[in-house]
């Protein structure tokens, strides 16, 4: 049995179904996201293991114990919310230490606890101040540490990283997964920046319209997106759309003139698919040299990259190389496009025709 | 009123400004403020400076105010043991109406800002209601309802508290009565602003409900709590309706001295002083419960 298992929990407002039978196991110690995009269900999801939503059906089961309807205040779990909701009337020192306060810890624990959870969250030389007198980042770290501090068995982290600008971002994710490796602490942060699920979790669960779609290892997720939504959702992909023409070991599929082989397992012939092909798996050659000739449209430098779009024979292609120091490709460059064998996906049959009624989910909001 | 005013805390996100409103410099600024000078000069400025001038003129009985200057109606005011019990009784009264509209108003505003989308503004609107009827229709009703026929003078009677029209618990229930809509706005605006995350967040900390709202919720409204006391405090100070009629011809609070002074006795310059005092003495204590107050949440809520 899992550390903190979701079986089948749901959640409706009258007739809107925003959660739907979400099955999720989670093992002690591990560091598991949940990536959505706005509307999914993620957060909601979240407030259901905290115990801030209610659950409308199924079961929260942690460490063996059925919390489904225990009271917020008796889960023991710690919080990092998304506004950080720190107590502006109390120093960084009494923020951190209201949850050892609440639960009634002697006066010379607290005090070292405390000193513990600011010297790990590197704040030590800030507790007197107040939350209106730190930065953005300093108030997430009051936060995450107020939220450890209290030895929860699970860590609950809301967007926890959305309100720092960029550079900030990146420092205080790495800093994030280094704390959480520290203490041990199960951890479920709910995101909808792919790239911080991919690079601190180890594992993703991507949601869409309230169910789990994919839940996955990063890498796994990244090079085995079960839909198309997946594979545009986590990282960019190129979709080619063809049709299966030949099936054994090796399948070809057809799209327009090229011939694509991919691994046979599942399909039949005439299964109209997706595949997809990762802008970083494309390699530029030598005109002619390649599996298909391109044209370059446009290219943007992202200092370690060069993002190229290229006009093909199959449509518009972005392809991704790494900025070796030689001169790149201009604007109207004939080249020609390789890649591995085994580096294309094809998507199911099943979740591509599942996927295909789903409305465009709006973004930002 | 400094207090209240600033964020609590910091925008949820980065929000793009369209810059600064222009600033009025120069000319256009002195221009722009002249008609709100010329109305302060004569409408504050003018009759307060006339009343500190008329404070200070003799007077005799006889043949009215004198030219000259003397300091005999501020020695009065100090020396005589009536008008200190006026004045004290005026502040305690103020004091006691201020204390009991912390303690309904700001339980009021946080159920008011506790409540679902019709019904907040319905009760808002109930809250705010005494504002609209006039001071001397409700100083009339409370003085039937507490009087010797109405019905919670009645109840008063038959539990033995004897009478309760032309008492300070009378002009007391009138006042609270008037004043609560001006403790009530501020508590709620400053609840307004107060993150609902914040709570969430205690509660995960293992805070009970109360603790919650003692903790976490009521030291972040002090600042709201303050701007209604000051307000309620000044208005209560400085009433007039209410004492004169809840509290009759025996019970004087300085606002009605202060009428008696000009209209009966026709001892301008006694009345011109003992309203100047007022005015001070008032200014005095907001000053100071203002100082003590803020000082202890500046740095943490600004």
């Amino acid at each position: 049995m899992s550390f903190l298992q979701l079986e089948k929990i749901s959640k409706s407002y009258g007739d809107l179904q925003v959660v739907r039978d979400l099955d999720l196991s989670v093992e002690q110690g591990e560091f598991v996201s949940l990536l959505g995009p706005s509307g999914c269900g993620k957060t909601t999801t979240l407030q259901m293991i905290a115990g801030f939503a209610d659950v409308t059906r199924g079961r929260v089961i942690l460490d063996g114990r059925d919390i489904t309807y225990a009271k917020p205040n008796s889960r023991g779990l710690g919080i990092v919310f998304q506004s950080y909701a720190l107590f502006p009337h109390m120093t960084v020192r009494d923020n951190v230490d209201f949850g050892l306060l609440m639960r009634k810890v002697d006066k010379a624990e607290r005090a070292e606890r405390v000193a513990e959870a600011l010297a790990l969250v590197k704040l030590d030389k800030h507790g007197d101040r107040y939350p209106r007198e730190l930065s953005g980042g300093q108030r997430q770290r009051v936060a995450l540490a107020r939220a450890l501090v209290i030895r929860p068995p699970v860590l609950l982290l809301d967007e926890p990283l959305s309100n720092l600008d960029a550079k900030l971002r990146e420092d205080m994710q790495y800093e994030l997964r280094s704390i959480q490796r520290k203490t041990g602490t199960t951890t479920i942060m709910v995101t909808h920046d792919q790239s911080e699920a991919l690079s601190i979790s180890d594992r993703i669960v991507v949601m869409q319209d309230g169910r789990a779609t994919q839940v996955d290892q990063p890498y796994r997720m990244y090079e085995h997106p079960r839909s198309e939504f997946i594979s545009n959702f986590v990282g960019k992909s190129n979709l080619l759309r063809g049709a299966v023409s030949r099936v054994g070991v090796e399948a070809e599929i057809r799209c327009g003139a090229l011939a694509l082989l991919v691994e046979g397992a599942g399909l039949r012939v005439g299964d109209a698919v997706q595949v997809s092909l990762r802008p970083e798996k494309l390699v530029p050659v030598s005109l002619g040299q390649g599996k298909l000739d391109a044209t370059v449209t446009s290219r943007y430098f992202l200092g370690s990259q060069w993002m190229y779009e290229m006009d093909t024979p199959v449509g518009a292609l972005t392809v991704l190389t790494p900025n070796d120091g030689n001169v790149p490709h201009d604007d109207g460059a004939r080249v020609g496009l390789d890649w591995a064998a085994g580096v294309l996906r094809v998507l199911p049959v099943a979740a591509v025709a599942a996927d295909a009624p789903v409305a465009p989910v709006p973004q930002g909001a | 009123m400094a207090a209240g005013t600033s964020p609590t805390r910091p925008p949820a996100a980065p929000i793009a400004r369209s810059g600064p409103p222009p600033r009025l410099d120069g000319l256009p600024a002195i221009l722009g403020s002249i008609p709100l000078t010329l109305l302060f000069l004569t409408l504050v400025v003018t009759p307060l400076g006339l009343t500190v001038v008329l404070s200070f003129s003799p007077f005799d009985y006889n043949k009215g105010v004198l030219p000259g200057h003397t300091l005999a109606h501020y020695a009065m005011v100090f020396s005589d043991p009536y008008f200190l019990g006026i004045f004290w009784r005026t502040f305690w009264i103020a004091g006691v109406t201020t204390l009991i509209c912390v303690l309904i108003g700001a339980p009021e505003a946080y159920i008011l800002s506790r409540m679902r989308k019709p019904w907040r503004s319905i009760f808002l609107l109930v809250v705010l209601s005494p504002l609209l009827v006039s001071l001397v229709v409700r100083a009339f009703g409370w003085s039937m309802l507490l009087g010797p026929a109405g019905p919670l003078g009645k109840a008063a009677q038959a539990l033995g508290l004897g009478s309760l029209l032309y008492t300070p618990t009378a002009i007391i229930i009138g006042l609270v009565h008037v004043m609560l809509p001006f403790m009530v706005i501020p508590v709620w605006t400053s609840l307004q602003k107060l993150d609902p995350a914040v709570e969430q967040a205690a509660y995960s900390l293992n805070a009970s409900r109360l603790q919650t709202l003692l903790r976490v919720v009521l030291p972040q409204t002090a600042p709201g709590i303050l701007s209604g006391s000051l307000i309620v405090f000044g208005l209560s100070a400085s009433s007039f309706a209410i004492p004169a009629l809840l509290g009759g011809r025996r019970l004087k609070m300085v606002a009605t001295i202060v009428y008696d002074e000009f209209l009966t006795e026709l001892n301008w310059p006694l009345g011109a002083a003992i309203a100047i005092l007022l005015l001070v003495a008032n200014v005095i204590i907001m000053m100071a419960y203002n100082r003590v107050i803020e000082r202890s949440y500046r740095r943490s809520l600004g």
